[in-house]
């Protein structure tokens, strides 16, 4: 599945392995819920690749490596981390970094992706994916651990676009430019989250298509959906709350249908973590998306003939 | 202060104030936005308690054990990302938690939760086989040089309280109304295969296996137990490690562990 490319340098010099599309493939995928991993050996879903969250398995062994390695057999695999805090001001967490390379290393995943966000902070883990401010001193310290990342994991890794809730009087650009130019300097690749765009786009009033628009397409390397709960601010507009837990919003799947325009078929995620439902359930929602993603190949055949 | 340090500390207090340089497109007072991030931390940690403690949950209720997680998280957030062991300093806060005295056996139904958690995440290991015990008890003379390494999901919990019997009977095994919670019991958590088992261990039984985790050989373990439990029974006691999947080796000290 991944195609064994000599490393490139990134815009600093850092060597960086570029593999195709990161390796999933270009089909709808499920995260792997502990609740579904009986019923997914049994049955055998026909379904493009599961993703989990690197901390849940970074555990010695038990129900979950031995379902895990099971499922790995069957499936492609994304390996999606929650803990790195990449902006965080600062360290890395080394020997998180060291025990994410080990989980890599035996499960050789097609993908791996992290948050632009920070979750850490004086020894403290705050499991929340917390702003940042767009301005260079935060843009050069992210470039840096994402420099120490793909050097440690030796590897290209996807950066996820945030959903946020506030913003930073002290930023001073937007976040489609701050993103753009962590791509140019490091070389990482785009987990382009559409219910973050749209969340984040619904939160600061900005347009989630001229966001899209504005990200480096060229570098996604994959896609989440995921729903979300509504909430007002003080002032009664409206906030959404990115919470995984209920279906998909028909906003976000015009959104989404707006991306696959512009990208081509991207492998696609459906991120539930939170009020799961049956599997049957997640995986029509992976069938809708499926549909999607084929007609933009359908789209993308038509116009190069 | 870092802008960082500042943010962390409001996402913990409930009392700090908004922290300063957050905005709105609409001028909106930041802190109700602000409040999202506190609630998300705050209750995603309660959550995870939740999960790992389920029949705590059971025996005080769900809006006195989130109430108790959510002082607990406050005080002492995780220190670590990986959240499996998140829950291994709750226990001793539930004792010292003024409103949960009323419970005395609350803290130890927890330990013992805890423990469920840890052997189900700990690394795998094939129990002995029958074929090696045989061997390993056919000369009864080379039995007290015998030396049992344990299981590594293996926990075992002594208590004042009944803490096998409190939990079993939420888990639909006998009759919690039957249970007297000041009977002292000895739980022996450990996984066989992919599920974990939480037994009653025989008096003595915890010195045994520390012995076994010691070190010790059979016979010094089996007489350390016996001299702090009258009715210990080495037989007894053997077979029910062995039943449960709770040695992964028995042999002589001269011999290496499989």
């Amino acid at each position: 599945m991944t195609m064994q490319t000599p490393f490139e340098l990134s815009a600093r010099g850092v060597p960086v392995r570029r593999t195709y599309s990161d390796g999933l493939p270009n089909r709808a995928g499920l995260g792997l819920k502990p609740q579904h991993f009986a019923e997914i050996l049994a049955t055998e879903p026909d379904l493009g690749f599961f993703e989990i969250h690197a901390e849940n398995y970074l555990v010695a062994g038990g129900p979950f490596h031995h379902y895990l390695h099971r499922i790995r057999d069957r499936y492609p695999l994304s390996i999606h981390g929650v803990g790195l805090s990449i902006g965080a001001e600062g360290p890395l967490d080394i020997a998180h970094l060291d025990r994410l390379a080990a989980l890599l290393d035996r499960y050789q995943p097609q993908s791996f992706s992290e948050h632009l966000a920070w979750s850490t902070h004086g020894g403290a883990f705050f499991n929340d994916l917390l702003p940042l401010p767009y301005d260079p001193i935060t843009l050069t310290r992210v470039c840096d651990h994402i420099d120490q990342t793909q050097e440690r994991l030796r590897r290209r890794i996807l950066l996820e676009n945030p959903a946020t809730y506030v913003e930073f009087a002290d930023s001073t650009m937007d976040e489609a430019t701050f993103i753009a130019e962590i791509v140019r300097r490091t070389g990482c690749g785009l987990l382009l989250d559409v219910n973050n765009a749209y969340v984040s786009g619904v939160n600061h009033r900005r347009d989630p298509q001229t966001y899209i628009a504005a990200l480096p397409l060229s570098e996604v390397g994959e896609i989440h959906l995921a729903g979300f709960a509504e909430d007002r601010d003080a002032a009664g507009a409206p906030l959404l709350i990115d919470t995984h837990g209920a279906a998909i919003a028909a906003a976000v799947w015009e959104l989404y249908a707006f991306a696959l325009d512009r990208l081509g078929p991207t492998p696609t995620l459906i991120e539930r973590d939170n009020d799961i439902p049956p599997l049957p359930v997640l995986l029509a929602e992976a069938r809708c998306a499926e549909q999607w993603i084929e007609d933009a190949q359908r789209r993308r055949t038509e116009t190069m003939a | 202060m870092s802008d960082q340090r500042l943010f962390a500390a409001a996402l913990l207090d409930p009392d700090a104030p908004c922290p300063a340089g957050l905005i709105a497109w609409n001028g909106s007072d930041p802190a109700r936005r602000f409040a999202v991030y506190r609630n998300n931390v705050v209750v995603s940690l309660i959550d995870a308690l939740a999960d790992t403690f389920p029949v705590t949950l059971e025996l005080v209720g769900e809006e006195f054990l989130r109430a108790m997680a959510g002082v607990f998280v406050r005080a002492a957030p995780p220190g670590s990302v990986l959240l499996a062991e998140y829950g291994a300093g709750f226990p001793a806060f539930i004792e010292r938690f003024e409103p949960a005295r009323s419970v005395p056996y609350l803290a130890d139904v927890a330990r013992l939760e805890m423990l469920r958690v840890r052997a189900f995440h700990a690394a795998d290991a094939d129990p002995v086989t029958p074929e090696q015990v045989a061997r390993a008890l056919a000369d009864p003379e080379r039995l007290p040089a015998l030396r049992a390494t344990c299981h590594p999901s293996l926990g075992v919990l002594r208590s004042d309280h009944a803490v096998v019997s409190l939990w079993a009977a939420h888990q639909g095994i006998g009759d919690l109304a039957g249970v007297d919670p000041d009977v002292p019991e000895t739980a022996l958590v450990v996984r066989a295969g992919l599920e974990v088992q939480v037994v009653s261990l025989p008096p003595g039984g915890d010195v045994l296996v520390a012995g076994f985790a010691s070190g010790l050989a059979l016979g010094d373990a089996a007489t350390r137990a016996a001299s702090a439990h009258v009715d210990f029974d080495l037989t007894l006691q053997l077979a029910l490690l062995l039943r449960h999947g709770a040695l992964t080796s028995l042999h002589l000290s001269t011999e290496t562990a499989p």
